[in-house]
């Protein structure tokens, strides 16, 4: 099963990645981030591919992406 | 269980400074990531220059040199040709680069130094608080252009690409942009060429990526990246205007 890891301390809630999820499984958490911004988070973990487009689009590298096939790009 | 996706080895772990959305973040990356790919981040020494990114040598993790403004191409010419094994490349937003830098790009391309211009239009002065840039679109709103700007009395936007790329010593140019997962796949690999040129030694290699700002231009940052798409796009359009197959 695929997992991303979000580094919420670094969240910017730019909202890139919650635009641009396929599976539109991306929200922004109701909590406040160190820099007092409301971070991205994933809501439903399972539905989640590791297709890792809302890391490449995250302007601030906080999101990591870990599968169990071959890397991509 | 392995990772498909981290931070490349070349840029440091540390928060960046830029704002919410800015695609500063996203270039920056795709350098880095080129860097690891072709394997010479030892090699690799970059230019910073003055503007938003005039702090990019805290993100990148090899050495560094900050240029005046505008005077990246120049610093870098240096570099390069004192230490001709190293990669050098400068990373210049359009105030730099179109501005007071253009005299220092032209000529750089038209002597054919061998380096690597990454070029961040986002057609306004960021740094300064958004004053119109010789890019900045016909129209477009900034703190010196409050009625848009007009072509009667500020001219057209410079397109640098094309304008570069008629020159004989440019061997790569390329247009891109990051507006959407696609376009950062595009960017990506012409950021790669780019390196590629340099380390085959065909000469200057330019790559122009469209980026957003969405502070100055008074955006969200998704509709930031919608206002690249609709506007800056038809102006500016993509592609490699030149390629190291041209070169005679």
């Amino acid at each position: 099963m695929p997992r991303v890891v979000f580094r919420e301390e670094r969240c910017k809630g730019c909202e890139l990645c919650k635009e641009f999820c396929p599976k539109g499984i991306i929200e922004m958490s109701g909590i406040i981030n160190i820099m007092g911004f409301h971070p991205a988070t994933v809501i439903r973990m399972e539905e989640c591919t590791g297709c890792a487009i809302c890391a490449r689009m995250c302007p601030d590298l906080v999101i990591e992406v870990e599968r169990e096939d071959k890397a991509i790009g | 269980m392995r990772k498909v996706f981290a931070r490349p080895k070349s840029m440091k772990d540390m928060p960046m400074h830029y704002c919410p959305g800015c695609t500063h973040g996203i270039i920056h990356r795709l350098i880095a990531e080129a860097i690891d790919e072709l394997n010479v981040f030892e090699q690799t020494i970059v230019v910073a220059p003055v503007g938003c990114s005039v702090f990019c040598c805290d993100y990148f993790d090899c050495d560094a040199y900050g240029a005046s403004h505008g005077r990246a191409p120049a610093v870098a010419t240096g570099v390069k040709r004192v230490l001709p094994d190293k990669i050098v490349f400068t990373y210049q937003g359009d105030g730099d680069l179109a501005a007071i830098g253009t005299s220092e790009i032209v000529h750089a391309a038209a002597r054919g130094e061998k380096i690597t211009v990454i070029f961040v239009n986002n057609a306004i002065y960021a740094m300064t608080g958004g004053q119109m840039a010789p890019t900045t679109l016909l129209g477009q709103v900034t703190t010196t252009t409050p009625k848009g700007r007009e072509k009667e009395l500020n001219g057209s936007p410079i397109k640098m690409s094309e304008m570069l790329s008629v020159l004989d010593g440019s061997a790569y140019i390329a247009r891109v942009s990051v507006h959407n997962p696609a376009g950062i796949f595009k960017a990506k690999k012409a950021i790669k060429t780019a390196f590629e040129t340099q380390i085959s030694g065909k000469g200057f290699s330019m790559v122009e990526v469209l980026s957003t700002c969405p502070t100055n231009w008074g955006m969200t940052p998704l509709k930031a990246l919608k206002w690249l798409e609709e506007n800056m796009i038809p102006y500016y359009p993509l592609g490699e205007f030149k390629t190291p197959t041209e070169v005679v």
